[in-house]
C-alpha cells in the first residue's frame, strides 16, 4: 500500500534548488575561469563566479541556521549499521527489482548512504571550497596577512574539489531517476510530497 | 644642463647638435636644417615654469631622434589627444610633465638608476608630500570603483600593464633593433647608403647599420620592483645564447614589491672586445683622420680612440655582440575603455603573459595531474552510470516480459 507523505519543507526545497542552481553555475563559470571551457567570456565568468560564490555562502549561512533551529541536522547523523544493505541494493537489488531496503519517513528522511554522502558534502567539500575560494578571492591581501604569495596551492585545491563536486552532482542526478518513476524523486523535491510504501 | 633649457617659455631657445650643449649664438646650418641665432636677452626676460615643450625638446627625442629611445615618449605627446594619454590630453586634463614629476629644490622625481620611480606605491593625496610620481599616489591602490576583482590585481600587476595596451601609439615610430655590425657599407661608387622604409624611417645607414622600427607595439612583460642594475663600462661580459642585458630588472614573483610591468626591449648588436670580454666604446663623431667611425669607417681605429679616451683596455679585436636593454613603459595611458581585457592574459595559449612563467596565472595554468585525473574520473563515473542504467533498463524489460508470459 502506497501513501503520500510530506518530506521536504518549503525552505528546504528553496534551499535545495537555489543551491543546485548556484553549484551548477559555479561549476560552469569556474571551469571557464580555469580555462577548460568558453561560455560567458572570461571577464563575465570571473565576475559572476565570485557573485555566485558569495551568494552560496549567504544561502549556506541561512541553511545552517535552519538546520540548527529546526533540528533537521539530525537527518545527517551517519549510521553505519545498514550502509551495506543500501550499497548492496544500488549495486544489485535495484537490477533485480527488489524494493528499497530503506523506509523514508519525516523522522528519518535520508538513507544511511545519503546521510553519509550529504554530510561529507556539507562538512568537507563545501567548506573546503568556501575557504579556498575566499582565500583565492582575497589573494591581493595575502601579503598584508603575512601569507605566502604562491597562489598555486589554493588554486589546485579549489580545482580538485570542483572536480569532486562535479562527479558528486552527476551521480546525484543519476540517482534521482531511481525512484518509483524516473522523475518521482525530482517531483518530490519540487512539491515536498513523496509516495512511499506504507511502513508495516 | 643650463637654466634656460628648462625654464625658457618662448620656445626659441635651441642648442646646436654638435656644439657640446652651447645654444646657437649665430645662425648655423646642420645639414639642410637652419638653426637661427637665439635672442638670449629675450629668452632671459621670459623665463618661467617648465612645460611639456621644454621637457619634450630633449626627452621626446632621446636616442638621436623623435621617439627613438623610449617608445612611450615622442613628439606626438606635444599635442596629445585623450586616446594617446588621458592625463596629457590637451583638450582635457592637459597635465604638464611636472604635474607628476614633481620637483623640490630642483630634485625632480623620476626613475634614476637604482632608485625606484614608483616609490612605495603609497597614496600621496590629500597630504601630497610633493612626491606624486606613482599612479597610486593619486589613484590609491584600489582605484576600480565598480569591479572589485580588478583591485585584487594591484599587489602583482602594475597599473601600466593594463592601462598602456600598446606604446608608440601617436603616429611616431620607435626604434626596436639597431645592428651596428652592418655599418660601413657603401655603394659601388663609394657613396654612403641610406635606405628608408615606406613610412620614412631609416632602415639602413652606412654610419649606423641596420635598424628596425615599429609603432603600436605590444610591450613585453617582466617582474620589476622598480630597481635595475646596470652594466658599467669595462665590466667583463661573456657571450651566451641570450642577448647581453645592458640593464637587468630586479624583482620576481616572490618579491612583494615586484609587479608585472610593461617594457620596450631595445635589441641590437654592438661592438665587443672578444679578448678583453667587454663592450667597446667607439669614437663616432669627428673629423677624417682622427679615427672617428663616422669619418674613417674603421671599427678598430674608432674603438682604439674611444677606449683610450675612456681609460679602458682594448685588445685590438672588434667583434659584435647582441644586446638587449629594458625601457619601462609608463606614459601613453589609454582611456579606461581601451585598457586590456581579462582574457588578454587569462587564457590557455597565446596570452600576453605566455612567456612569463614560474607562477600560477588563473586561466593559463593548471596542474595537469589534477585536470587529467578529474576528467578521467568523471568519464569513468559516467560510464559506470550508463552501464548501471543499461542493466536497470534491460532487467526491468525482462521482468515485464516475464510477467506477461
Amino acid at each position: 500500500m502506497k501513501v503520500k507523505i510530506h518530506l521536504y519543507t518549503r525552505f528546504e526545497r528553496f534551499w535545495h534548488w537555489f543551491q543546485a542552481f548556484l553549484i551548477i553555475f559555479l561549476l560552469l563559470s569556474g571551469f571557464e575561469v580555469h580555462g577548460s571551457l568558453k561560455l560567458f567570456g572570461y571577464a563575465r565568468a570571473c565576475y559572476w563566479h565570485n557573485l555566485a560564490g558569495w551568494t552560496l555562502l549567504i544561502l549556506t549561512a541561512f541553511a545552517i541556521f535552519w538546520h540548527l533551529t529546526t533540528g533537521q541536522w539530525r537527518h545527517y547523523q551517519p549510521t553505519f549499521g545498514n550502509l551495506e544493505k543500501i550499497v548492496h541494493y544500488y549495486l544489485y537489488g535495484i537490477l533485480k527489482g527488489e524494493p528499497h531496503p530503506f523506509h523514508k519517513s519525516p523522522e528519518r528522511k535520508l538513507n544511511p548512504l545519503q546521510a553519509l554522502s550529504y554530510l561529507f558534502l556539507k562538512v568537507v567539500l563545501l567548506p573546503l571550497q568556501f575557504v579556498s575560494g575566499i582565500l583565492y578571492y582575497y589573494y591581493n591581501d595575502w601579503i598584508n596577512w603575512g601569507l605566502t604569495t604562491r597562489l598555486d596551492g589554493v588554486a589546485m585545491l579549489h580545482t580538485a574539489v570542483a572536480f569532486v563536486l562535479l562527479i558528486f552532482l552527476v551521480v546525484h542526478i543519476y540517482l534521482t531517476t531511481t525512484g518509483g518513476s524516473l522523475l518521482a524523486y525530482t517531483l518530490a523535491m519540487i512539491t515536498g510530497w513523496e509516495e512511499v510504501e506504507e511502513n508495516v | 644642463m643650463d637654466c634656460l633649457v628648462c625654464h625658457d617659455t618662448t620656445g626659441s631657445y635651441r642648442k646646436f647638435p654638435t656644439a657640446c650643449g652651447d645654444p646657437v649664438y649665430k645662425e648655423r646650418k646642420f645639414g639642410k636644417k637652419v638653426f637661427p641665432a637665439v635672442d638670449l636677452r629675450k629668452v632671459a626676460r621670459k623665463v618661467g615654469k617648465t612645460s611639456r615643450t621644454t621637457c619634450g625638446r630633449c626627452h621626446f627625442y632621446g636616442g638621436g631622434g623623435d621617439g627613438v629611445k623610449h617608445g612611450d615618449l615622442d613628439s606626438s605627446l606635444f599635442k596629445a589627444g585623450k586616446e594617446l594619454d588621458v592625463h596629457m590630453d590637451v583638450k582635457g586634463l592637459n597635465y604638464s610633465c611636472s604635474t607628476c614629476h614633481v620637483a623640490r629644490t630642483h630634485q625632480i622625481s623620476g626613475r634614476y638608476y637604482s632608485r625606484p620611480a614608483a616609490g612605495k606605491h603609497q597614496f600621496a593625496l590629500p597630504a601630497d608630500d610633493g612626491w606624486r610620481l606613482a599612479c597610486e599616489s593619486c589613484h590609491s591602490r584600489a582605484p576600480h570603483k565598480n569591479i572589485e576583482i580588478l583591485n585584487h590585481h594591484t599587489a602583482k600587476v602594475a597599473c601600466q600593464t593594463c592601462h598602456i595596451p600598446r606604446y608608440a601609439r601617436g603616429g611616431v615610430f620607435t626604434k626596436m633593433w639597431w645592428d651596428w655590425s652592418t655599418a660601413g657599407k657603401f655603394t659601388a661608387a663609394g657613396k654612403p647608403i641610406v635606405k628608408k622604409d615606406k613610412a620614412g624611417n631609416v632602415i639602413y645607414h652606412s654610419k649606423k647599420g641596420d635598424m628596425r622600427w615599429a609603432e603600436n607595439v605590444v610591450p613585453e612583460y617582466f617582474w620589476y620592483n622598480g630597481r635595475m642594475s646596470y652594466l658599467h663600462e669595462g665590466d667583463k661580459v661573456k657571450p651566451s645564447a641570450r642577448p647581453l642585458e645592458l640593464n637587468s630588472l630586479q624583482g620576481d614573483y616572490a618579491d612583494k614589491n615586484a609587479r608585472i610591468f610593461p617594457f620596450k626591449v631595445m635589441r641590437g648588436k654592438q661592438p665587443y672586445d672578444p679578448v678583453e670580454q667587454s663592450l667597446l666604446i667607439p669614437y663616432l663623431f669627428g673629423k677624417k683622420g682622427t679615427g672617428a667611425y663616422w669619418a674613417d669607417y674603421d671599427w678598430v681605429k674608432a674603438c682604439r680612440v674611444g677606449m683610450e679616451e675612456a681609460g679602458l683596455p682594448f685588445s685590438g679585436k672588434v667583434d659584435f655582440i647582441e644586446t638587449a636593454m629594458y625601457w619601462p613603459i609608463t606614459h601613453m595611458i589609454a582611456p579606461k575603455e581601451k585598457a586590456l581585457s581579462c582574457a588578454v592574459c587569462h587564457r590557455r595559449n597565446n596570452g600576453r603573459l605566455e612567456n612569463l612563467r614560474g607562477f600560477y596565472l588563473p586561466g593559463r595554468d593548471r596542474w595537469s595531474f589534477i585536470d587529467r585525473s578529474g576528467w578521467v574520473l568523471l568519464g569513468l563515473t559516467v560510464l559506470a552510470l550508463l552501464l548501471h542504467a543499461g542493466l536497470r533498463f534491460v532487467n526491468s524489460k525482462r521482468r515485464q516480459d516475464g510477467g506477461k508470459s
